[in-house]
């Protein structure tokens, strides 16, 4: 990431330097800071209220009946979670959202997972096997109805808005099915740095959600 | 036939949430949780989360912004496009492809963008369609589901993601290209 986060700034002063676009550059970064603090609070309402149904959820036993039906599916993405863990009904939930098109709650369910997943990382500021195929199921997007392109279509007048659902839902397959396997594949290069797995202490109760 | 469809759709998602809404509340009452202290409890979470997630927002997204405005991403554009031509690939979509992954509203102009120019119903136009919904921003998810969490190291997550967004977004090509 922070290769990453160098190139694309470096990359951008040098290439403004030398097209005369520095001018827009400047802007351009102060303007996404602003977009990105917005985005953020933007983001604190639609958090707040998903959290909120999620403990109840959790209280009722919801989440983890949710996550018992897909247990078979899971514990075979997600090797390192214990089955009973919250974090299976959370990432269930979260590609749940996602499958529906929910976007912003997509997102809110998304971090509730990744909290749930810290809980049984065991080396902290580091992303764990689960954590980085979560991600790319995610950021793989598992769209069944992508609403916003089927309403962009048709306000630009198609004639046959909807007829992109079978070729996204292709093309999402095959992007999951290779993000799935794609972290399987590199993460056999990238050691956690950590203890092995196994002598951590798991917090196997998935009555009362989390403890902070 | 494809507006009653996107009726359907449409009514569905604007069904989705009120429905979910009821349905766990009702459970909850049913399994007698105290649903109004229960939801207070979780949402209070919400606000540490937002707060929590903007230097990591704020980082991304400036030099994202910075690489779009400067012509760099242009300049990568120019240097992919003739490689990508000789599959076929139409240049008018190489930007659709490139930007796809770092900004979700900037996906969105430049979809809105070949809609108008070339219509929905084009090659291009499907392309740019399936490609929009069939990959995701990965910077800005990974930015933020890590930032939540204070992982700095993300070890081989964004080369997995960056490797599905391309299978995903040579997928749409070849769908499109079979199937209209």
């Amino acid at each position: 990431m922070n290769i990453i986060w160098y190139l694309l700034v470096a990359i951008a002063v040098l290439v403004a330097a030398f097209s005369g676009t520095m001018q827009t550059t400047t802007d351009a970064a102060l303007d996404s800071a602003k977009v990105a603090v917005e985005l953020s609070i933007g983001l604190i309402g639609i958090m707040a209220f998903w959290l909120g149904l999620m403990k109840i959820a959790e209280k009722a036993g919801l989440i983890q009946s949710l996550a018992r039906l897909l247990r078979p599916i899971m514990t075979r993405l997600f090797p390192e979670v214990p089955a009973e863990h919250p974090a299976m009904g959370s990432m269930i939930s979260n590609i749940a959202a996602n499958m529906l098109g929910l976007g912003n709650s997509a997102t809110a369910l998304g971090l509730k997972a990744m909290k749930d997943l810290q809980e049984i990382n065991t080396e902290k500021k580091s992303a764990s096997n689960a954590m980085a195929t979560f991600l790319a199921i995610n950021t793989s997007s598992v769209t069944i109805i992508p609403a916003t392109v089927i309403a962009m279509r048709a306000s630009a007048g198609s004639t046959h808005a909807a007829e992109i659902i079978g070729p996204t839902i292709v093309a999402t397959l095959v992007s999951t099915i290779v993000a799935i396997a794609a972290t399987r594949f590199f993460q056999r290069f990238v050691p956690a740095q950590g203890k092995d797995p196994v002598d951590v202490p798991i917090k196997p109760d998935s009555e009362n959600g989390e403890d902070n | 036939m494809a507006d009653s469809l996107q009726m359907i759709l449409t009514e569905a998602s604007a069904w989705a949430i009120p429905i979910i809404i009821l349905a766990i509340l009702t459970v909850g009452m049913l399994r007698k949780v105290k649903v109004y202290e229960t939801f207070v409890e979780g949402a209070k979470e919400g606000f540490q989360v937002g707060v929590r997630i903007i230097p990591f927002l704020v980082a991304i997204l400036v030099a994202i912004g910075m690489f779009r405005a400067s012509g760099a991403l242009d300049i990568m554009i120019r240097l992919i496009d003739p490689l990508l031509s000789l599959v076929g690939y139409p240049s008018e979509a190489l930007p659709m492809a490139m930007i796809r992954p770092l900004s979700g509203s900037g996906a969105l102009g430049v979809m809105s963008d070949l809609l108008a120019t070339h219509g929905p119903d084009s090659f291009i136009g499907r392309l740019a369609s399936t490609m929009m919904g069939s990959t995701e921003t990965t910077f800005y998810v990974l930015a933020v589901y890590l930032g939540s969490i204070g992982v700095r190291r993300s070890r081989h997550t964004l080369a997995a993601c960056l490797t599905a967004d391309a299978a995903g977004l040579i997928a749409a090509f070849i769908v499109v290209k079979l199937v209209f």
